[in-house]
């Protein structure tokens, strides 16, 4: 009890640590986040609207690495970004730009297959009026993109909440600096082992917090546009 | 509004089309031709071959054997000619915002987009129900926005599948009034449908499908009054086509 009430106290507090955290920990996901979905939303598209050899392995494989493990992505991009590793003249390890790149690694399949998803079942139903409209390949993409994009909504959150979760990545090419890598989730893990649990329980808070209003957010955006383009 | 002048599109020429499914022949060596002119409405049962003929007509579909020419010419390219399917599927934006995609995949500069979309909504009787969710319009209602977005290709042939099934008679009049008043601008309307009570109310050609093939073609008068088939006396009887 005594724990929640100095955890609630911190983050009542304005404490500036933990918001230099909570900060850090935003810009980190959603800088992934947004770059999963450059990469994600028309790679899906181009996989739900193109024919080729090897698409349904593709799909698979796509699919598969929505479960990509986090701490095998992070050591991944640890090989590649340390001194002898082929971007290691970079100097990224250690920087928030490492985290960005291994949560964007994570992220993009998730929001890849379920893009692909959402526009291959309005693909379905918009084939014969668009071929009708003699829509060309360009124009049709933009359209499922823009016409399903509150659906799309439901895959960019749920990439941002992978972000927003994970841990096992961001600590291998992170490194936890206090003051420079140190997110919510990794100070939650560092703090715990510490027995500083009123941090990590305050962190906790915020994180759960920051999730909620964000889907929140979400929905009310998805609510008020179906009124108008349902 | 005005519409442009038949021009490119037409004349529409099948010659022996016909088009195989995965186990039956779905049109079977049709030829016809489609010119400037009066309605044409195609008739005959479920099954007959109707959408296929619409839908190869509008080069959806590439015939088995056999050719269709648009204007003399074998391009497939839609330019003058466009169809409104008997479900019509509503793009997820306003009932403005449908006929604006139309008029913009249509290439219709910017600058002129709202006034014919005004137009074109004003024409299909939709006024007041701009800002709309299209997929929140009546059954009716669709219809008539996809007629106004078919119309915003300034088509100088106008494909429509069973336009009126399933509608109530009061919707089902006013997709008539439409129908005959944008044949009456010029466009060449082919339309299938089931009711033989429309085709004479349309006015123009008839054409009668059955098992892929066209049974007669005629005038409406001379159809109704000296079929010339068994099966279109069956038909106009009321009896099953098998």
């Amino acid at each position: 009890m005594l724990e929640n009430a100095s955890a609630l106290q911190l983050v009542l507090s304005g404490d500036p640590g933990l918001y230099a955290i909570v900060r850090l920990s935003l810009e980190v996901s959603l800088s992934a986040v947004l770059f999963a979905a450059l990469i994600g939303v028309p790679a899906g598209a181009f996989i739900a609207l193109t024919r080729f050899p090897g698409r349904e392995g593709v799909t698979i494989l796509l699919n598969a690495l929505m479960g990509l493990p986090p701490v095998v992505v992070g050591l991944a991009v640890f090989m590649t970004l340390s001194r002898s590793g082929p971007l290691g003249s970079w100097g990224l390890l250690f920087t928030p730009q490492a985290m960005v790149i291994a949560q964007t690694i994570l992220v993009a399949p998730i929001i890849a297959a379920l893009s692909r998803q959402t526009i291959e079942d309005l693909w379905v139903e918009y084939r014969d009026e668009l071929a009708a409209m003699n829509v060309g390949p360009l124009r049709r993409v933009t359209t499922l993109i823009w016409d399903a994009r509150f659906s799309l909504m439901t895959a960019l959150l749920a990439g941002f909440g992978r972000a927003a979760a994970e841990v096992g990545a961001i600590i291998i090419v992170g490194g936890n600096i206090d003051g420079f890598t140190r997110t919510m989730t990794t100070a939650i893990a560092l703090e715990t082992s510490k027995g500083d649990l009123p941090l990590a329980i305050g962190l906790g808070i915020v994180l759960i917090s920051i999730v909620i209003a964000i889907n929140a957010l979400a929905w009310a955006a998805r609510r008020a546009g179906l009124r108008y383009a349902a | 509004m005005t519409m442009r002048a038949p021009a490119s599109d037409l004349p529409v020429m099948l010659l022996e089309v016909t088009i195989l499914g995965a186990e039956v022949t779905i049109l079977d060596g049709i030829s016809l031709t489609f010119d400037a002119g009066a309605p044409t409405v195609l008739i005959g049962p479920n099954g007959a071959g109707k959408t296929t003929l619409l839908r190869a007509v509008m080069g959806l579909i590439q015939p088995t054997r056999g050719r269709i020419m648009w204007g003399g010419k074998e391009s497939a390219e839609p330019s003058r000619r466009a169809i409104v399917f008997q479900r019509p599927t509503m793009l997820r934006r306003s009932t403005e915002g449908n006929v604006r995609y139309a008029l913009a995949a249509a290439g219709v500069p910017h600058a002129e987009r709202a006034g014919r979309t005004a137009e074109l909504l004003a024409l299909v009787r939709l006024d007041g129900l701009e800002h709309r969710p299209a997929r929140k319009l009546s059954g009716g209602e669709q219809q008539r926005l996809a007629l106004a977005r078919a119309l915003a290709r300034e088509p100088a042939l106008l494909l429509l599948d069973e336009p009126t099934a399933s509608l109530d008679p009061y919707a089902t009049k006013a997709i008539e009034d439409i129908v005959r008043d944008i044949a009456a601008r010029g466009v060449k309307v082919v339309m299938a449908t089931h009711d033989l009570g429309q085709a004479k109310r349309i006015v123009g050609d008839i054409v009668l499908l059955h098992r892929g093939r066209v049974i007669e073609n005629a005038p409406v008068a001379e159809f109704f009054e000296q079929p010339r088939s068994e099966e279109a006396r069956k038909f106009m009887a009321g009896e099953l086509l098998v």
